[in-house]
């Protein structure tokens, strides 16, 4: 059980965003990648749900090719949840019926069934007063934890986050950050893309640094974040810290 | 009979016959409405989905439909249907016509309504396992609809006007039957007050069902 990045390019055009990533995260594994804008953070994680395609290398989830021919790609994305900078709410949905879609549509699970899971989800993000509530009613912060519960609601076994708290105000990032904290301690496997240093070395086993496409360092984050080796990881440290 | 055809007074046979007028108002703006609605959902979703090489000589289609004056489509469409030999009735072709200049306005008003979706909502709906399909029946359109709706409005209480211009080839509608009578009882202001009214009455529960959608939908955004 685990995910796989072999030898990963990815471009748009002309313009090559991964260039030869190779990283392996094991279930139960919290895994946060620093670095730079633009320096390809991001643009895996699509790729590992197979929401972009890959040039050429291999994502292997539990074994199945992501980019693989005749890989169901809505099969597969059941277990891997992603939550997305910008919160992507359902603006037509209740808080309540924005967690139950998927449940429904894609488990096929009955309404009951799936209102239940909703519920407790939004409970564990600390949403259970908004249910009736439509998301434009919303602060960013608990935009951004509706769209947690809602991924959450699908049971996956990996969770990625893409810079979820990047857009938030200043005084929201703490909410959002505890609700992933509270998800580490549970033992779920994420791979957490941000711009937290801080969070990064408290909830991470390990952390990558990406630098142009590549991963310059990965290790502890007491290692790479306590005692970078490379000079464009202490670079890059002494710009966000 | 000829009591009344020297009669110039607005009777109360007057009126029922620009009521009769007004049902094929009606009856007109439903079949434009409801072909011009499909046919525009149709291609608005195509144009919006499809690449360049359909999209391009479709949009040059649709253009040629809101380009030419409704009037002109109308009589080269009548002469066109004696030419070829289809036996449809002028309020037939006026229904078609109709519908095809309906469409090529909808067409843009689904398109852009379906382009209005931002495309990372759409990753996240894709994202939770929902497939292509789900993602256009329970986001896009949904979403769209709501950006859409004000324009279809419009385009609709429009289309209801633009049946006028049937009588051109021979329809009697509500617009003609009340020129019929003022040609009789020589009172225009009168009668196309009248007629005025009930355009207003046919319309307005049309705009105001679109106001009110629009005003729900707004206090969830």
């Amino acid at each position: 059980m685990s995910i796989e990045i072999q030898d990963v390019h990815k471009a748009f055009g002309s313009l090559e965003v991964v260039k030869g990533v190779t990283m392996t995260v094991e279930k139960g594994e919290v895994v946060s990648v620093i670095g730079g804008s633009g320096s390809g953070k991001s643009t895996l994680l699509m790729c590992i749900n197979g929401l972009e395609p890959i040039n050429s290398g291999r994502i292997l989830v539990d074994g199945t090719d992501v980019h693989g021919r005749g890989t169901d790609l809505n099969k597969l994305r059941r277990k891997i949840g992603i939550v997305f900078q910008q919160w992507n709410a359902f603006p037509h949905l209740t808080v309540l019926e924005n967690v139950m879609l998927a449940p429904r549509k894609v488990l096929g699970k009955s309404k009951a069934e799936a209102e239940a899971i909703a519920v407790e989800k939004l409970e564990r993000v600390g949403l259970a007063e908004k249910l009736k509530v439509y998301p434009s009613k919303l602060s960013g912060g608990q935009q951004q934890r509706m769209a947690i519960a809602r991924a959450l609601a699908m049971s996956p076994d990996y969770m990625l986050f893409d810079e979820v708290t990047s857009a938030l105000d200043p005084q929201l990032v703490g909410e959002v950050l505890d609700t992933m904290r509270s998800l580490s301690a549970e033992g779920m496997t994420m791979i957490v893309v941000t711009h937290e240093i801080a969070f990064a070395r408290e909830v991470s086993d390990r952390v990558a640094f990406f630098h142009k496409g590549r991963i310059h360092e990965i290790g502890p984050p007491a290692e790479v974040i306590g005692n970078p080796q490379q000079p464009e990881t202490v670079d890059f440290l002494k710009s966000v810290l | 009979m000829f009591s009344s055809l020297f009669d110039t007074t607005f009777s109360f046979n007057d009126l029922l016959f620009m009521l009769k007028g007004a049902g094929v108002t009606l009856m007109l703006t439903f079949w434009a409405v409801l072909g011009g609605t499909l046919l525009g959902v149709f291609f608005g979703v195509v144009r919006a989905i499809s690449p360049w090489w359909v999209n391009a000589p479709l949009g040059a289609v649709l253009d040629v439909f809101r380009s030419i004056p409704l009037l002109i489509q109308l009589v080269v469409a009548n002469s066109f249907k004696t030419i070829v030999g289809i036996h449809w009735s002028p309020f037939t072709v006026g229904c078609v016509v109709l519908a095809l200049y309906m469409s090529a306005y909808c067409t843009e008003i689904v398109r852009s309504g379906f382009l209005a979706v931002p495309t990372t909502t759409r990753r996240a709906a894709r994202s939770l396992g929902l497939t292509w399909r789900q993602d256009l029946t329970e986001i896009v359109f949904p979403i769209a609809l709501r950006v859409a709706l004000p324009s279809w409005i419009g385009l609709t209480l429009g289309v209801m006007k633009d049946t006028a211009m049937v009588w051109w080839i021979g329809v009697v509608e509500l617009l003609r039957s009340s020129q019929v009578i003022v040609t009789r009882i020589q009172e225009p202001l009168f009668v196309l007050s009248i007629a005025g009214l009930i355009y207003f009455l046919m319309s307005f529960p049309i705009a105001r069902l679109g106001a009110r959608l629009e005003k729900r939908w707004r206090e969830n955004d």
